[in-house]
């Protein structure tokens, strides 16, 4: 299949674009998918979490559009207390602007970092040697109920 | 050790040792990201945070040590010319992205190369040790003990739920990202790897070209890393990229045996033809050379060609990458004064060796 952009080079990156209800496929070759900002250029990626993201949000709560039409009600951004983040610029730019936003926004993470991360949602992995404090002791306590379960 | 050093020689230090199946693989690299706790990340910090976090960096470690890895030199990017951003990226010692938030951004690289700490990059902190072949293990364990080391004086953003906290969602959890790059003439050439492509994407990894786009990758080098960061171990990650890394080997190898076998001689002229170019041109552009290297390359690991070293597919690709031919010039060039200094200094570097 050739890329619908350029028509020269196969198209490698295929995406399918929800926004508004309305299914849109996408064809592209890596070039003109960085030219025309399916991906971000220096993103070890290879596909574009920006539209990702905007489809779940989307498709998550269709109705809140309808309600902010209404001239009597103004609806509450929800907004990170630390560093100014709101949940439209994180919507946009896919990217967290601190450690708070991630419990500022901790409603909305679950669907997203499953989709991402194969359908996880929790940490499995190191925890800081210095100050992981009582964690050290909690998965030492996991490993050994494991090995008891088992 | 001075920034002289790393822009003249083209070849990082530890790239000169082969590691193991280093006729395949070129070079295992960990990466992590980390930030710190109680500031906002670089994409919405304030200029002053920044700064802050860049002066840190260099009033703490410049000039320290760990390990093996001596006397971290540190570098404000806003100090350095056009052309020195470009051979720091073609040497793969920082990101592109660094370049650009030059403003504030900074890194410490160590004597060998082997460890390249980036600041405000993303995240505050992306930490990348490299290893020579195919030793995801040792560049984990060190990479572990390079962020304990760290962290004796940075609190790092952590979460018991959701691990260690990155800008960008694809990054939390580990932190890490675990990669590869290897060698795969003999699968690109019969087309077996387009093919095996879907199956390791579904295992949670990537398969990139390093130096082209998309699958068709220039000089037939591949990255393979992990995609997922969240929910599994760093051991785990890494034992899911070595399984498959493992396998492309084997199948590497066995599908040059069979080129060797069932075309031989069709192979032997197309290396040697490739040789005789690349001893010979006098322009020739990125592509073209990328392509002939890989080559030549595989002449090398298939006993063809003798008098050549191994390390050199990794030397000439980054020295005829355009930032370093201009760095070798001082000045900027044309694409085609690129490829006419690309050729000469191609022609001189296969008489030295030969």
């Amino acid at each position: 299949m050739e890329c619908q952009e350029c028509h020269q080079r196969p198209a490698t990156l295929h995406y399918t674009q929800v926004s508004n209800g309305n299914k849109h496929e996408v064809h592209v070759c890596e070039v003109c998918a960085k030219e025309k900002g399916y991906i971000l250029p220096n993103s070890e990626e290879g596909y574009s979490l920006h539209d990702l993201l905007k489809g779940l949000f989307n498709f998550e709560n269709p109705k809140v559009n309808h309600t902010s039409k209404s001239p009597f009600q103004t609806t509450k951004e929800i907004q990170c207390p630390s560093c100014g983040m709101t949940l439209t610029q994180f919507k946009r730019i896919s990217k967290f602007g601190c450690a708070e936003c991630y419990h500022t926004f901790s409603d909305k993470l679950d669907p997203i970092f499953r989709r991402v991360h194969n359908g996880n949602i929790k940490h499995a992995g190191k925890i800081p040697k210095r100050r992981g404090g009582h964690l050290h002791l909690k998965k030492q306590l996991d490993t050994i109920r494991k090995s008891y379960a088992n | 050790m001075t920034l002289r050093h790393f822009m003249n020689e083209a070849i990082s230090p530890w790239m000169r040792e082969q590691g193991p199946d280093g006729d395949i693989v070129l070079s295992s690299r960990i990466r992590l990201a980390r930030n710190f706790a109680d500031k906002p990340f670089p994409i919405v910090a304030e200029l002053q945070d920044l700064e802050g976090i860049h002066q840190f960096f260099k009033k703490e470690y410049e000039h320290t040590s760990f390990k093996d890895y001596q006397d971290f030199e540190f570098i404000s990017i806003r100090n350095l010319s056009t052309i020195e951003k470009m051979v720091l990226v073609e040497k793969h010692l920082v990101s592109p992205l660094l370049t650009k938030n030059a403003q504030t951004s900074a890194a410490l690289i160590s004597k060998n190369e082997q460890v390249s700490i980036m600041v405000n990059e993303e995240d505050h902190i992306r930490m990348q040790l490299y290893y020579p072949g195919f030793q995801l293990n040792n560049a984990l364990n060190e990479a572990l003990e390079l962020d304990d080391w760290l962290e004796e004086k940075v609190n790092f953003a952590f979460d018991e739920k959701r691990g260690y906290l990155t800008s960008c969602p694809t990054n939390v959890g580990t932190g890490m990202r675990a990669s590869v790059m290897m060698h795969l003439p003999a699968l690109t050439l019969t087309k077996q790897l387009n093919r095996m492509i879907p199956a390791i994407n579904q295992l949670g990894l990537v398969v990139r070209g390093i130096y082209g786009e998309g699958s068709e990758s220039l000089g037939k080098v591949f990255q393979i890393s992990n995609q997922t960061t969240l929910g599994k171990s760093e051991e785990d990650i890494i034992e899911d990229l070595q399984g498959v890394v493992q396998q492309l080997i084997t199948h590497e190898r066995n599908a040059r045996k069979r080129l060797m076998e069932q075309s031989g001689v069709q192979l032997e002229d197309r290396i040697f033809r490739s040789y005789g170019i690349l001893k010979h041109s006098r322009i020739i552009e990125s592509k073209e050379a990328a392509n002939r290297l890989s080559d030549v390359r595989l002449g090398i690991d298939l006993d063809l060609i003798q008098d050549e070293s191994h390390s050199i597919l990794n030397e000439l690709m980054v020295v005829t990458q355009p930032g370093f031919l201009q760095h070798y010039a001082k000045k900027t060039l044309t694409a085609n004064e690129r490829d006419i200094l690309r050729a000469s200094l191609i022609r001189e570097r296969l008489r030295i060796e030969a």
